[in-house]
């Protein structure tokens, strides 16, 4: 594979978005952001009975909700698909693996146990959105405190947070989830699909693995064709992504744990940037601009130098005619190539043909600010009918040289040059 | 896995298999007069029915149609006698979801859709009794129900199931080892090259056994395809038989 592929946003194939993880005041409630991907996630506590054939273990419940609001696609009732896929493999990811000791959420044997349950919503989708869930649920779920309980025989007392402090779940690992995009029936593979690169993508590899190696999930969808090696290859990707992503997680929650202790101001409130009108802030990529030098200097090498622009019009007839601010659209009366086009060098060529009038008309007066300057002289029999490849150059020699010609013999004339499109 | 040895010293498992050792499987195609292909596979005492209607037009919506291919739609149903609890299970709920979803993404990538466009082809597995290896076996007759309507494919699909006990990996498991709660791995092979059309794996495997897992279930997978291979042939002799040949 090259080694200077980039993706779209400057990313190496292997590269994950920046995450940023902020929590809210209460406990167990989370916002992650994967890039623009952003998951809200909250963990809920409750007693109940537990179930019939587990009947010491608590119940864990998972639910993601993929909200209106975070793509156009998304309508209520529709995306059911996604919806099953997503929903299936966060359950079997946080729940099979045995993440959370259940055993240590019973309170009664038989009567009473824990009933946790952890809600994601989906904020905004710009890909990717099982590793952001997966992300979001763990985190939620490290920081989550839940009330304290107390057994006496046959008396079960709930210690409100005013009473004892809320203790916390006991989490055996944290498993996160890495997808892999397959293009090109497996020729190209990359972490960390965005919204473009997952339309195109033939196909999804998702591996959910803890930070000691051992994977817990894989999941592969979307008809792809995998081969064993190309499998293991991702897993030990996967490995290495899962540390990082680890640590950075375990940096977030001690943060907010030393915030709150030193009683600082924590929530969301405060984790969002102050975004004042007059400051545009924008996310930086890492981008490799080393040859960035290199490719200017070629392009303004190979670049025409750029046009001069007036701002007082001149129209030329017959065959020219002005579109533009203030001034008369003029160009139905068009029939040779020349176009002036305020807003920048338009589609010359293609319009030329386009435009086929029957007469040579002189361009009507346009009775704005400054009169125009209609000039007919023999310079227009040399102009020449745009070819897109080949003729601005001489039209411009052209115009240099009359003006070189002009300007002693006639009072100075503004003239509008034409601008070159960008190259 | 209060007690259960799952893996005995000498290397027998529960059921008195080896470690690689599939069940015995026993197929029959062409099972149901009225559907375009159907099959009845048997591995150990898991048993599935599968039955393909198509390809035929789009019914519902014409929305749908792809205009260079066929559609696949695939329908997974549980019988409520399966499990050794009688559950009654809603139709659309979330594993029949998951499997049909599965089943579709295996097979609409063995299936050579290019040659039926704006048709569909349904694919319905119903189990009958779940004693695990239940997609395996869901696969595995769909295959032999597709083979049975005459649809081309790319090659057989064969999936079998795998697991890690001990430091061993299992092949083909059986509820008994899969409830136990230990590491489960579904494939779903294209014998001939090798490709891998689904891979689903569940409970945590450390990276260093992944590969010896993958390979026990490609392995199983490769064994399936041979039986399978041998059941389509002696049904094919059958059928030419009676029309006479």
């Amino acid at each position: 594979m090259n080694l200077c592929l980039q993706r779209l946003d400057g990313r190496q194939t292997y590269d994950y978005r920046n995450i940023r993880i902020s929590f809210g005041t209460d406990y167990g409630c989370c916002i992650v952001e994967l890039g623009k991907t952003r998951v809200l996630g909250q963990v809920s506590c409750e007693l109940v009975s537990p179930k019939l054939n587990r009947a010491t273990e608590g119940i864990l419940f998972f639910n993601l909700e993929l909200s209106q609001m975070a793509a156009p696609a998304f309508e209520p009732g529709r995306q059911s698909d996604l919806l099953v896929k997503l929903n299936r493999l966060l359950e079997r990811c946080l729940r099979n693996s045995k993440c959370i000791d259940t055993e240590s959420l019973c309170v009664v044997a038989g009567e009473k146990v824990w009933q946790i349950r952890v809600d994601l919503h989906l904020l905004n989708h710009d890909g990717n959105i099982i590793d952001a869930a997966s992300i979001a649920a763990i985190v939620a779920l490290c920081h989550f405190r839940r009330p304290d309980v107390s057994v006496q025989g046959d008396e079960v007392t709930l210690y409100t947070p005013e009473e004892r402090d809320p203790v916390p779940l006991s989490i055996h690992h944290m498993p996160i989830c890495v997808s892999f995009a397959f293009f090109q029936q497996g020729t190209y593979l990359l972490v960390d699909p965005n919204e473009r690169e997952e339309c195109v993508m033939d196909g999804l590899l998702v591996i959910a693995m803890n930070k000691h190696r051992e994977i817990c999930t894989i999941q592969s969808s979307g008809g792809i064709m995998l081969l064993k090696d190309q499998v293991l290859r991702c897993s030990k990707i996967a490995g290495v992504k899962v540390a990082e992503i680890t640590e950075l997680i375990l940096k977030a929650l001690e943060n907010d744990q030393k915030v709150r202790k030193e009683g600082g101001k924590f929530g969301f409130a405060e984790s969002i940037a102050n975004q004042r009108i007059t400051a545009f802030k924008m996310e930086k990529a890492p981008i490799d601009t080393s040859d960035v030098e290199e490719k200017a200097e070629e392009i303004i090498a190979e670049a025409e130098p750029p046009s001069e622009v007036v701002s007082t019009p001149v129209l030329w007839t017959p065959g020219t005619a002005q579109i533009g601010e203030g001034v008369e659209n003029s160009w139905g009366d068009l029939e040779d190539s020349e176009k002036e086009d305020d807003e920048g060098g338009g589609d010359e060529a293609i319009i030329l043909d386009s435009i086929k009038m029957d007469t040579g008309v002189e361009v009507s007066d346009i009775g704005s600010q400054d009169a125009p300057i209609i000039l007919s002289d023999s310079e227009e029999e040399e102009m020449i009918i745009l070819e897109p490849d080949k003729n601005p150059k001489k039209i411009r020699t052209q115009t240099t040289s009359a003006k070189q010609e002009k300007a002693p013999s006639k009072k100075p004339v503004k003239r509008r040059k034409k601008k070159r499109a960008a190259n | 896995m209060a007690g259960l040895e799952l893996l005995s010293d000498q290397g027998y498992r529960v059921d008195g298999r080896r470690a690689g050792e599939l069940r015995k499987i026993q197929a029959r195609m062409g099972v149901f007069a009225q559907a375009d292909g159907s099959a009845y596979i048997e591995q150990g005492n898991t048993k599935a029915l599968a039955v393909v209607y198509g390809p035929h037009e789009i019914r519902g919506s014409r929305a749908r149609a792809l205009p260079d291919r066929a559609l696949v739609n695939c329908q997974y149903s549980s019988a409520t006698f399966s499990t050794g609890e009688r559950k009654r299970r809603r139709h659309g709920d979330r594993k029949s979801c998951e499997m049909g979803l599965q089943l579709r993404q295996t097979f609409e990538a063995a299936i050579l859709t290019q040659l039926h466009p704006r048709s569909q082809i349904d694919i319905y597995v119903q189990v009958l009794q779940a004693d695990g290896g239940t997609y395996a076996a869901c696969v595995n007759a769909a295959t032999l129900a597709v083979l049975d309507a005459g649809i081309p494919m790319r090659d057989f699909v064969c999936a079998c199931s795998a697991g890690f006990v001990d430091g061993t990996a299992l092949a083909d498991l059986s509820h008994v080892e899969e409830a136990a709660g230990g590491p489960q791995l579904a494939l779903a092979l294209l014998p001939a090259s090798g490709q891998i059309a689904l891979l689903e794996m569940d409970a945590r495997l450390h990276e260093d056994h992944l590969e010896r897992v993958l390979e026990a279930a490609a392995q199983a997978a490769r064994d399936v395809h041979t039986l399978l291979d041998r059941v389509v042939r002696q049904h094919v002799r059958e059928a030419s038989i009676l029309l006479g040949d």
